[in-house]
């Protein structure tokens, strides 16, 4: 494939960034900040969402869904990071979704329609200590009445008490640090013995503290295989990094922006100070490393959607560069910005938060950097 | 099949059947690169059948139309056929800077009887070029150059100094910026192409901080240059050099060691096992590795569709040399006391201390990172300024 976005792309792409732009800009991320909005964000933008087909990207179009791929949400990540646009869009629309691709008919019956509609939010419980550690879950699941019952813990779970289901990954089998073992469950949010505590997080966004206190399911409720859930979670992870860190390359390049904006209009010494040798160096290898995210970032969403078999290891550098590239946008941005870019009143800082945010998501860049290690051979 | 498929198929049938098995192993050093040249030696009767192979059917230069020599590959089969290449290990049949840099700017400014010519030479590898830019007192400030040539007529006579002129002693003719007009900086350079065996032209190696000698001074003293040795118009020479170093950013920028996204780590387990913050540094260069090289082959896919910014290979040279340090600095870390070895049969006569230290000139030759990165800040991101 050439990494080159093709019409369709750039159409979709063009429509995203008029609809973030106008829809969702800065200016509507501050406003549900400011409100102290118990969800984070707009169920009415989620709802505009679905309207203008977002919401169904990933889904297939036998289920009614558009069955586009990764480049194609990845296409409107950038434009929410480039905004700040608060949405369920990662969690629901690409995560979740793409666990739900590998469920029975009957599942997906029950969870597309009301993403379609932007009806449906959709979180996902796999973390249980404060780093992504997926194989070390320890949550059970013990076989009881046609089901299973539940009982662990579970945080980061971003938008979790404003979810309908959540998926939650628990020990069926095994010991925490195998891969075996593991199985996903939907969850219904009013379901007896779920408990949640939501919290809010520095980018505003808020997440949950989920504890599951013999938690009664269905084995209808089984997403996948029982025992088998680790190959589900495996895509419904590598989907969740890549699409963060396309949100990343949008917070990085809308940092980006701003600052060189910045640098080409603030006056000091008689001068702007874009024109100052040790400013334009340091901007031009920011834009280097943000290219480079950019590349590696396609790189890895046309891999998943070939269904390479190196996916998994251009995701894990997609997500670990991304990182990188984009908190050097934002600590350059703020230090560029110099004493206004520490003000609340100044954008630059909303990135500086949404960066970091990002970058714990599903793994970190060290995290991701030490499978791209284990991958190649050390 | 699509045509690209059976384009990869019927390329990989000739590949399997022209290469020899000898050239599927990667070259043991600079001396077994095949260089092409007047007075070029095989070291191997593979390297020559190979040679020969590739230039009967038009793939040391696959890209180039067929009247000069190339196989009039589209891109996509050119790309191809690397890939099937790659898979299968070939080495590159032939090594040039004819290849690299001039070909592409004759194939721009050239006339129809200097591509025949010229390039043909170069597609058989008959003739080895190297590159008269750089002198004493001209480096990042290039332009500022002053070898000159006095018209006289029919030809002028060529007076002055060239510096890091690579391989000059081995190569047969040189592609050299002279300037033909002192009153005029810019557009009063010209480009032309002479003989190293022309009376007058005389070179000596600079030894290296790696102790080997890949680059030479150049002196010219009375060089006589007939004037249809010109390319492009008389005092028009900055805007091929300009086009050519396009070209030399790209290489340089393609060095990243074996060209693809093979990890060096793997190799290296045992030391790495016990090592965690080394470790950790291989793992954060091979993140950027294969960044670089999706970066590359964007970037490429963009150039050739003309979407990539005119500027864009400045950036490219100055990422993909920076790495290449980097990678070499990670070697000799994880190379330990052995990769110290200067001469030992054990360190391979010094070789990864060598290429060490040759490759912290990649950031300073073709264009200096500092050099690379005013101009993307100045053409890319528009910055204010002189």
């Amino acid at each position: 494939m050439a990494m080159t976005l093709n019409d369709d792309q750039n159409m979709l792409r063009d429509s995203a960034r008029d609809f973030m732009a106008s829809e969702a800009p800065v200016t509507h991320f501050r406003k549900f900040r400011d409100m102290g909005c118990k969800d984070g964000f707009s169920h009415g933008l989620w709802k505009q969402f679905a309207e203008m087909g977002f919401t169904g990207i990933l889904i297939p179009e036998a289920d009614g869904g558009m069955g586009m791929g990764q480049i194609e949400a990845g296409i409107v990540l950038e434009e929410i990071g480039r905004n700040l646009s608060p949405s369920p869009f990662l969690t629901t629309s690409v995560a979740a979704v793409e666990a739900l691709k590998l469920a029975d008919k009957a599942m997906r019956d029950r969870w597309f329609p009301g993403i379609l509609a932007g009806e449906t939010v959709i979180g996902i419980a796999i973390e249980e200590g404060v780093k992504h550690r997926p194989e070390k879950i320890a949550c059970v699941a013990t076989r009881s009445g046609n089901g299973f019952k539940l009982t662990g813990q579970k945080q980061f779970v971003v938008q979790g008490a404003s979810s309908d289901m959540l998926i939650v990954a628990a020990r069926t089998a095994g010991a925490a640090g195998e891969t075996d073992g593991l199985t996903l469950f939907a969850v219904d949010k009013d379901a007896a013995g779920l408990s949640m505590e939501a919290t809010r997080l520095v980018d505003s966004a808020v997440a949950a503290h989920v504890k599951l206190d013999g938690v009664q399911v269905d084995a209808d409720a089984i997403i996948g295989e029982v025992d088998g859930g680790w190959s589900v979670l495996s895509k419904m992870l590598d989907a969740g990094r890549v699409g963060a860190a396309a949100e990343m390359v949008g917070v990085g390049t809308g940092a980006m922006d701003l600052t060189f904006d910045y640098l080409k209009t603030r006056k000091q010494f008689d001068r702007v100070i874009g024109e100052f040798q040790a400013l334009q160096h340091r901007a031009a290898h920011l834009y280097g490393e943000m290219e480079g995210a950019r590349s590696i970032v396609l790189k890895a969403q046309s891999l998943i959607d070939e269904g390479h078999a190196k996916a998994e290891l251009y995701v894990a550098a997609a997500k670990a560069k991304a990182g990188l590239a984009c908190n050097l946008a934002v600590r350059e941005g703020v230090q560029m910005h110099g004493g206004i870019g520490m003000t609340d009143e100044y954008d630059i800082g909303l990135y500086m938060k949404r960066d970091r945010g990002l970058n714990e998501f599903f793994g970190d860049t060290y995290y991701h950097a030490d499978r791209v290690a284990t991958m190649n051979g050390y | 099949m699509s045509d690209l498929e059976t384009f990869r198929a019927e390329a990989r049938a000739w590949l399997e059947e022209n290469c020899p098995a000898e050239m599927r192993t990667p070259a043991k050093g600079d001396d077994d690169v095949c260089w092409g040249g007047r007075n070029f030696v095989f070291q191997s009767e593979a390297q020559k059948l190979w040679l020969e192979a590739c230039v009967a059917k038009g793939y040391t230069v696959p890209d180039w139309p067929k009247a000069y020599g190339g196989a009039g590959l589209s891109p996509q089969e050119t790309k191809i056929l690397r890939q099937e290449m790659a898979k299968l290990g070939c080495r590159s049949p032939l090594n040039s800077f004819g290849i690299w840099m001039l070909g592409p700017a004759l194939l721009k400014f050239g006339t129809e009887e200097q591509k025949v010519h010229y390039m043909g030479q170069i597609a058989r590898g008959e003739i080895r070029w190297c590159q008269g830019y750089s002198e004493p007192g001209s480096g990042s400030d290039l332009v500022s150059m002053q070898t000159f040539g006095e018209d006289k007529g029919d030809h002028w006579v060529v007076n002055g100094q060239k510096i890091w002129t690579s391989y000059a002693d081995k190569a047969d003719w040189i592609f050299c910026l002279v300037r033909t007009d002192k009153a005029n900086k810019y557009h009063g350079i010209s480009f032309l192409l002479f003989d190293m065996e022309t009376a007058g032209v005389s070179t000596k190696p600079i030894k290296l901080i790696s102790g080997n000698s890949p680059f030479c001074e150049t002196f010219f003293d009375n060089v006589v240059v007939p004037k249809d040795q010109l390319v492009g118009e008389i005092n028009r020479g900055w805007d091929v050099a300009k086009y050519l170093l396009g070209h030399e950013r790209e290489m340089i920028s393609g060095m990243g060691g074996d060209g693809g996204v093979t990890s060096i780590g793997a190799a290296m387990k045992a030391v790495l096992a016990e090592e965690p913050v080394l470790r950790a540094q291989m793992a954060l260069f091979d993140v950027d590795n294969l960044t670089f090289r999706a970066h590359g082959e964007r970037f490429m896919d963009e150039w050739k569709t003309g979407k990539a910014h005119p500027a864009y290979s400045n950036l490219m040279k100055y990422v993909g040399t920076e790495l290449n340090k980097k990678r070499n600095e990670l070697v000799m870390s994880i190379g330990g006391s052995q990769a110290l070895e200067w001469e030992s049969e054990r360190a391979n006569g010094g070789s990864k201390a060598r290429n060490w230290l040759r490759t912290k000139a990649n950031s300073i030759e073709g264009g200096t990172s500092e050099v690379m990165l005013n101009v993307v800040s100045k053409r890319i991101l528009e910055m204010p300024g002189a």
